[in-house]
């Protein structure tokens, strides 16, 4: 490739403002994007590659400078562009995609009005010809039926299809370069792999050159051709993207990728005459809405759910958003009442208990919730958050702050950081302080809902490593709620896949995830980006 | 699956946070519209409490030979003993002859009572409400359309009718002030507390076992604290200018009581020709009540979260 690249970006330092956590935002990045090629800017969160994908856009908050360097869009330097200039090449020469194409495009403005301001700011077309480019692009895109589309509003549609409207405005100028800002990490897998898949193609039939911005190496493996590795506001490594992946020289590159978790389950042994603490009998829940005045509608949120979890075992209930695998775990923590089924733990029917005689069962189900920065009250030490449940049962203060030091140390915390506030931990160390106020309570089960899905991967691999630790110190049975089948491959033993509020597949995990029966299980794991690369099996190491 | 790692784990955020933010006071001392409207509730206050220091005569004392003098005029007295003595009515004498002055510096303490009564009465029953139909689903309806009907009734009209039945009175203008402003207090809370239900803090709370009322108090309750301070400023205000209306229509505090609606009142008939038994009590109402809302609006900027992001 001797192409002359679309974006050449050369030792760029974007200056954070005064008393930040670290004076520069980006320091001293350089590389660049050819025509026809795809560069994946991995990191986590902090590394500073959205940063990147804001200069190069002109989009950058008025606190954040940059200092030095160049950003060359065809060899045009943006840094120096005035707004009117920025205002000119976006759209016709960059443009970008985003995270959330909910919040991305106006909710009271019809998709097809928002292709068309871009077609009216940047072109002189007449309305009719401006139609056709829409049809054509809407088409490019694979939106079925242009017509409804174009007079549809974003929330009349899908994720998959509002993303889908975002990649056909970003691209209906055709600019010389797309950055897509983690566009796939709001979807669910399936949608995530048509996506994805559409911007391969795209790629391939345009010239654009595309950065995508990911913290995912999953979809790094799945679509770039060069991928670069962000590390607080430095670039640590780049090159084509198996050779990173592969031979990874630097530190972090080797320790971030082997975080990735692998999609070949672990075997563990296990006790199967273990003794039974939890199982459902088809439980469901139906939500009624309206019917005061109007005709009530009916939504089934599960259905016939029936499994079980024994004492040192792992239960992975797995699906996309809204197959009501987060139900089903309310449900059996008895955050909502289920309508109907069967709760049986340890032999007690709990399903339909009322709030009283439900309180000395409540303590044997403990929930770790997925959003760790609103599952703490900001406003109290996490020394009283801990301490909260045991002294709702009658533990003395005293000896319930004791048991919450031993706690803090089990999860691997300072135990002298009790009277701090949330706000002073980060995003890891607020689930282990979650996951210490839920062992406080010494459960029978501990349920996991989405626990590690908001967790960078390196921090997840920690979590995850813990929450196995103490599965098997104090010998629960665990209900693991994730998307991620990464994730599940590793931690459960078993798995139920859930798909529309019912359960479609359950079994051995080893067995779903090597001989998957259920067509819906088999195009789950086809969806899943990278699948078919092993992460960490580094050569030449 | 939506919380997206980006922003969820973001190590600067984390790094700001985690620096000592200043305090609200702080932040509120440095707020101007906060400063001036506190300092001239701070000189009302001083002004009702210090109100038999402040060279004041019986603000109730008619004297049929003195009636409706300038402000400013100045009159000599001869006691019974003898002696003389120079008096200055420094805004005046009404149709019966009081001193407008005393009675503007008295009525300083109805105002402000009825103000911060008002304003503590409703915010005090209608965060109870709030919070208990806010939390407790099958409650809500039924409290809401409750709530609704009392909305629908109008002050002034209640407060005829309470007159009516009860005879006018300090109590009976409070009560006609609250009834209506209580919903407003129970709609703001219930909105509230409908957020920070759902908050998986409060459902960690549930499934540790925690009793719905602490709940309520520990969990919900600290986050109604601000959005309450603002809207209780705003009822405080409009509490003095209801009770001056009402006074003003003769429907409030009975006339021989001063408050600053009754001294307008009185001084209606011959506005055009004594314009000061109007103006005086008037540009204290409007003092105050200026002086309150820049307070409540000063809080809002503070304590609001979403107005203290805007750049």
């Amino acid at each position: 490739m001797t192409e002359t690249p679309v974006l050449d970006i050369s030792n760029l330092t974007v200056d954070l403002p005064p008393g930040a956590d670290r004076p520069k935002a980006v320091e001293g990045v350089g590389f660049d994007v050819r025509p026809h090629e795809i560069v994946c800017l991995v990191g986590e969160s902090g590394s500073g590659k959205s940063v990147i994908a804001q200069t190069v856009m002109g989009l950058l908050p008025k606190t954040l400078k940059p200092s030095a360097g160049k950003v060359m869009l065809q060899g045009e330097d943006v840094l120096t562009a005035g707004a009117a200039r920025l205002r000119e090449l976006r759209c016709t020469r960059m443009s970008m995609i985003f995270q959330e194409p909910m919040t991305a495009l106006n909710p009271v403005m019809t998709c097809g009005d928002q292709i068309d301001e871009v077609l009216r700011t940047h072109t002189q077309h007449d309305e009719a010809e401006r139609r056709r480019r829409i049809r054509a692009i809407l088409a490019q895109v694979r939106l079925p039926e242009p017509d409804r589309m174009i007079a549809a509003y974003p929330h009349q549609l899908s994720g998959g299809q509002r993303q889908r409207i975002m990649i056909a405005m970003a691209l209906v100028l055709e600019p010389a370069l797309l950055i897509a800002d983690e566009p796939t990490t709001a979807l669910d897998v399936t949608t995530q792999a048509q996506i994805l898949e559409l911007i391969k193609e795209i790629q391939r039939s345009h010239a654009t050159g595309v950065l995508f911005i990911t913290h995912d190496f999953g979809v790094v493996a799945e679509i770039s051709h060069r991928v670069a590795v962000m590390q607080w506001g430095r670039l640590v490594e780049f090159g084509p993207t198996r050779e990173v992946l592969s031979r990874p020289q630097h530190a972090y590159t080797r320790m971030l990728i082997s975080s990735v978790p692998s999609m070949t389950p672990r075997v563990r042994s296990r006790r199967a005459d273990a003794a039974l603490v939890l199982e459902t009998k088809t439980l469901g829940k139906t939500y009624i809405s309206g019917g005061w005045l109007g005709r009530p509608t009916t939504v089934r949120a599960a259905e016939q759910v029936s499994v079980e979890v024994r004492r040192g075992e792992t239960l992975g209930i797995v699906g996309e958003s809204g197959s009501g695998k987060s139900t089903v775990a309310r449900c059996i923590a008895r955050l909502i009442e289920p309508s109907d089924g069967a709760i049986l733990l340890g032999g007690s029917e709990i399903a339909h208990m009322g709030t009283g005689a439900l309180r000395p069962h409540r303590r044997r189900i403990q929930i770790v919730f997925q959003d760790p920065y609103r599952s703490l009250n900001p406003r109290r030490t996490v020394g009283e958050s801990i301490i909260e449940g045991p002294t709702n049962y009658g533990m003395a203060r005293a000896a319930a702050f004791a048991r919450a030091r031993e706690l803090m140390q089990l999860v691997k915390l300072d135990p002298l950081s009790l009277d701090r506030y949330p706000h002073q931990f980060s995003g890891g160390q607020r689930q282990r302080i979650c996951i210490a106020r839920a062992l406080a309570m010494e459960p029978e089960l501990l349920i996991a809902d989405e626990a590690v899905s908001a967790l960078d991967v390196s921090v997840q691999a920690q979590v995850l490593a813990l929450l196995d630790e103490i599965r098997r110190k104090l010998e629960l049975a665990m209900l693991f709620i994730t998307h991620d089948l990464r994730v599940a491959a590793q931690v459960c033993d078993r798995v139920a896949v859930m798909h529309q509020g019912r359960v479609v597949e359950y079994g051995e995990a080893a067995e779903i995830f090597t001989r998957p029966g259920h067509d819906y299980t088999k195009a789950l794991l086809a969806a899943a980006p990278g699948r078919s690369w092993e992460f960490g099996a580094f050569q030449g190491a | 699956m939506t919380i997206v790692a980006d922003r969820i784990l973001d190590p600067a955020a984390d790094a700001a946070a985690a620096r000592v933010r200043p305090g609200a006071l702080a932040r509120l001392a440095r707020s101007p519209s906060v400063l001036v409207g506190a300092v001239i509730i701070f000189f009302m206050v001083a002004v009702a409490l210090l109100a038999p220091l402040l060279g004041t005569v019986d603000p109730a004392r008619i004297d049929p030979t003195y009636r409706n003098k300038l402000p400013m005029s100045e009159r000599t007295i001869t006691m019974a003993s003898g002696a003389k003595e120079t008096r200055t009515y420094l805004m005046g004498t009404d149709s019966l002859g009081r001193d407008v002055y005393s009675r503007v510096v008295y009525g300083a303490r109805i105002s402000l009572v009825v103000g911060v009564g008002v304003a503590a009465i409703s915010v005090a029953i209608g965060l109870v409400i709030g919070l208990v139909s806010g939390y407790i689903r099958w409650l809500d309806g039924i409290v809401m359309r409750f709530m609704d009907g009392m909305m629908a009734i109008p002050g002034i009209l209640l407060a005829i009718a309470l007159v009516s039945v009860w005879g006018a009175g300090l109590a009976t203008v409070v009560i006609a002030i609250v009834v209506p402003e209580i919903p407003r207090v129970v709609r703001l809370v219930r909105s509230v507390v409908l957020t920070i239900r759902e908050e998986p803090y409060v459902e960690a709370a549930i499934s540790v076992g925690t009793p719905t009322p602490l709940i309520l108090i520990r969990h919900v309750l600290p986050n109604t604290i601000a959005p309450l301070i603002v809207q209780g400023t705003y009822i405080c205000a409009f509490a003095i200018l209801v009770e001056a209306i009402l006074s003003f229509l003769g429907i409030g505090i009975p006339p021989q009581i001063p408050t600053w609606g009754n001294i307008m009142a009185e001084g209606r008939t011959l506005f055009r020709v004594f314009p000061h038994n109007i103006l005086f009590p008037g540009v204290f109402l409007a003092l105050t009540v200026l002086a309150v809302n820049m307070l409540g609006d000063g809080l809002r900027d503070t304590l609001d979260p979403r107005m203290s992001k805007r750049v």
